[in-house]
């Protein structure tokens, strides 16, 4: 800031560009377009509880194997890792100060949750594209 | 400008503790649980891609104390957040906000979520 001190920018005109005005508008938006998709994507998963705790390995799979739960996996996926990349974000930005400690949790926290992403979508498309017989291996 | 030494709003601590204000941490905090939850949930997913031991350890683990604990929690949490996440997004229309109606709104979600988590567990 040393250097701006002679400068005749107004502080108005040096803050303009920076800080969370660039992108707080998306974020927030998202987030509730996140929310309205797993209203009924969640409901269907907590009503599928028993198909995911109560069940052998071939059961399972067979379950997963039905397209319209195999979709519904998907979206659910996407939905929720979206919702919780960005709420563990704000939970960063509230708490975690120095710069480069903010840096790299907010790195961190995205590629975590992308990863886990992918990973769960492979899961799924790999149970889904397994022919049936094979699946329940 | 130094911004060190400016002086520090007053924070949490010399408010007096209220119900609306534990419901607002606690929607953080299950969202932060619900969060470690779908990271977990990559390691339910590859166990069934691994195949039949994989799985059948992951069922074991759901069923032992520690998991139905775990599980059990992650119910709540979900019911919770999933209620006082309607609530948010009605306050996004502008409705609710008098101070009776974010309590009431408050106690009701809460006793929801504990109706709801009961059903959950006697139905699954």
């Amino acid at each position: 800031m040393k250097k701006n001190k002679d400068s005749i920018r107004t502080p108005l005109g040096r803050a303009r560009g920076l800080g969370s005005s660039k992108e707080g508008t998306h974020h927030w938006w998202m987030q509730r377009v996140t929310s309205i998709a797993l209203l009924p994507l969640s409901l269907y998963w907590l009503f599928q509880l028993k198909h995911i705790t109560e069940t052998d390995h071939g059961d399972f799979t067979a379950w997963l194997h039905q397209p319209v739960n195999g979709i519904a996996a998907v979206l659910f996926i996407i939905a929720s890792f979206y919702h919780a990349m960005l709420g563990v974000q704000v939970i960063i930005e509230d708490y975690v100060h120095g710069e480069g400690a903010k840096i790299v949790t907010l790195l961190l926290n995205k590629l975590a949750f992308f990863t886990a992403g992918a990973v769960c979508i492979f899961a799924v498309l790999y149970i889904n594209f397994a022919p049936v017989a094979q699946a329940g291996n | 400008m130094s911004t060190n030494n400016r002086p520090l709003s007053p924070h949490i601590q010399v408010y007096r503790w209220q119900f609306t204000m534990v419901l607002s941490i606690l929607h953080r905090a299950t969202g932060a649980g619900l969060a470690l939850g779908a990271l977990l949930m990559a390691w339910w997913l590859m166990a069934a891609v691994t195949g039949v031991g994989a799985f059948a350890q992951f069922h074991e683990f759901t069923h032992s104390l520690i998991g139905q604990l775990m599980l059990a929690g992650w119910v709540w949490a979900f019911v919770f957040h999933f209620l006082n996440g309607i609530r948010h997004l009605v306050w996004d229309t502008g409705r609710g906000f008098t101070i009776k109606g974010a309590s009431r709104s408050g106690q009701a979600v809460f006793l929801l979520s504990l109706i709801g988590t009961a059903l959950v567990w006697v139905a699954a």
